[in-house]
């Protein structure tokens, strides 16, 4: 009897545990990218954050002196606020100029997917690219915005060279590559069930009825994503700021991960980068929790109530 | 109507009809109000292309003028070459091509079978694997970059295109979550057919569901060719001399050498953003589709 039950079980955990491998081989390589790739820089990073290092020598453990540095340093105050500046800016810009054109391009008008395109392209432009051709369209005296203003009779600023402007046009800049964003709203909108407007129609509903008490609501899960994704993205911002102004005039552009940057790879100071790397992780952390958290009051899922 | 249809309508009948007509007005009218919306600010996007274009073909005496010229004429091909001969763009082309084309191979080849892994197989800890999966998506790069950075230099790998190319055979999150969603959606009997016929799970994965797979390995293959071919922070950081910079890279030391010379800086730009305009006029469905995928589902 003995003999037989534990041949069985032998059986099993030898068909379970082949199962169990076959399974681990199949995502080994994500698993052996994850654990040298992303989990022990992820720690290494933060042990990084108590040391100084400057690569020419081993790493010297200073405790907290990286965390004090942080509290009394000026350029972290500053980058933190041009981001959250940035941010603040950017992400409502991107909700509603993505949502408001993804209902423009869901109506059944011809040449739809030729609109579709021109909004789009600007998106897959590289960055560089993209700036390069920023920093000549906002040129103080002949870039194409200034140019448009004159006809219109207003004399435009020096855009990028303003201390009062440069963040402004940067976040503007930013609205030209939403076409991504613009597409997933597009996606959003094409899966509200035509019954629901239909029925408030029945209600008496005229378009601007529907559009507020209909396709919002049903869109809630889109805008959430897009926050999030966005918020993310605007903390990160980075390009734009180094190859238009490289954070000038003054400290106007000089946002978070510039900083990050020119700790890291100007000056080497790479502890201290790790510092400002992890402060700028708990951050998105807890703005992302907390977007979470809210978001049971707001968002509306379909399916949730089935 | 004559006036024989019209002695038989009553008059509920023609206030409907009045009605609809007004109907059809205010219709018209706001479709000629969204049509006029979408040209305009399909214009607005449209307009920065063409300034870059024309800006290339310009000389700069045209370029410092206002009133401004609005085509060059004629057009000034020079300053195409002579891009060529502040940069090697050769090189930087050759370096994008071979950084985008094997991580793309990369991708494919390693985000297929992990996602089959979490697709199709069951494996004591798989739910929060997956779950950790996700959850790296979240994960600022910068995070994990300054070690990167390090184990790199260790390697020796500085100056090379391998920090780039060699992560890629790793696996990448949203490639992972994207293809397992796809898998999901195969059905079952696909893999118990080939099990029948006395297949190995490898078969399965290479046989079956793979070459099934090719709308979402299209998509990965897009996304990852257009994140690669623009990637900036990564080759900015890992590329220090001209000779191993991708296109991205080397593009902004023009504004180093030119600072001033807008036309060859536009011309600069526009043979930067021509292939990636290539590649999307053939793949378009392919793209749109992938977006939405990935919007969908969060």
């Amino acid at each position: 009897m003995e003999v037989t039950r534990d041949a069985f079980r032998g059986i099993r955990l030898g068909g379970k545990l082949r199962v169990d491998i076959t399974g681990y081989l199949f995502i080994s390589p994500w698993l052996i990218g994850f654990l040298v790739f992303t989990l022990g820089p992820f720690l290494f990073s933060f042990y990084l954050g108590f040391t100084q290092w400057e690569l020419l020598s081993p790493p010297e453990w200073v405790g907290l002196a990286n965390y004090q540095r942080l509290l009394v340093d000026e350029k972290f105050r500053v980058s933190l606020y041009n981001t959250g500046f940035y941010a603040l800016f950017h992400v409502p810009g991107l909700v509603i100029l993505s949502f408001l054109l993804a209902v423009l391009l869901n109506n059944q008008v011809k040449g739809r997917a030729i609109f579709r395109t021109l909004f789009y392209i600007p998106s897959i432009v590289p960055a560089v690219a993209s700036a390069l051709l920023w920093v000549w369209i906002l040129h103080p005296q002949f870039g194409l915005l200034n140019v448009g203003l004159r006809f219109l009779g207003i004399e435009g600023p020096n855009w990028l060279g303003s201390t009062r402007w440069v963040k402004p046009s940067i976040v503007l800049m930013s609205f030209w590559s939403i076409g991504n964003t613009v597409i997933i709203y597009l996606a959003g909108l094409q899966s509200i069930p035509q019954s629901l407007y239909d029925a408030a129609e029945v209600d008496g509903a005229n378009g601007w009825n529907k559009l507020l008490h209909v396709t919002v609501p049903m869109v809630t899960p889109t805008i959430f994503f897009s926050t999030v994704m966005g918020v993310i993205g605007s903390l990160q911002v980075f390009t734009a700021a180094y190859v238009l102004t490289e954070g000038g005039p003054g400290y106007a552009s000089y946002f978070y991960v510039l900083y990050l940057y020119f700790t890291g790879f100007r000056w080497f100071n790479m502890s201290y980068a790790s510092v400002l790397a992890w402060v700028l992780f708990l951050l998105t952390l807890t703005l992302t929790l907390i977007q979470l958290r809210i978001s049971n009051r707001w968002v509306y899922y379909e399916a949730a109530l089935e | 109507m004559n006036q024989r249809q019209y002695i038989h309508t009553t008059a509920f009948d023609r206030q409907n009809l009045a009605f609809s007509r007004l109907l059809r007005v205010k219709r018209f009218g706001a479709r000629s109000l969204i049509y006029a919306l979408l040209v305009v600010g399909s214009a607005m996007y449209s307009v920065p292309f063409f300034w870059m274009v024309t800006t290339s073909l310009k000389t700069m005496g045209d370029i410092l003028r206002f009133p401004p010229v609005w085509i060059p004429i004629p057009p000034r091909l020079q300053n195409y070459l002579a891009v060529w001969d502040v940069l090697p763009f050769n090189r930087f082309l050759a370096n994008t091509a071979v950084l985008t084309g094997l991580s793309t191979l990369g991708a494919l080849l390693s985000c297929s079978v992990v996602a089959f892994g979490f697709a199709r197989l069951r494996f004591r800890g798989r739910d929060f694997f997956f779950t950790l999966l996700l959850a790296t998506m979240m994960l600022p790069s910068q995070v994990t970059l300054i070690p990167q950075f390090a184990l790199f230099r260790w390697l020796g790998w500085l100056n090379s295109l391998k920090p780039l190319i060699v992560p890629a055979f790793f696996g990448n999150a949203f490639y992972i979550f994207l293809l397992r969603q796809f898998f999901l959606g195969l059905p079952r009997e696909l893999d118990e057919a080939a099990l029948i016929d006395g297949a190995g799970t490898f078969d399965i994965f290479w046989r079956v569901i793979l070459p099934l797979a090719k709308p979402a390995l299209s998509t990965v293959a897009i996304f990852s060719f257009i994140f690669n071919w623009n990637d900036f922070f990564r080759p900015l950081i890992y590329l220090t001399t001209p000779d191993k910079m991708t296109l991205a890279v080397g593009l902004q030391l023009l504004r180093g050498r030119h600072g001033g010379d807008y036309n060859i800086l536009m011309a600069g730009s526009t043979l930067a953003i021509l292939p990636v305009m290539v590649v999307f006029f053939f793949t378009q469905k392919t793209f749109v589709q992938g977006i939405a995928l990935t919007g969908l589902k969060g």
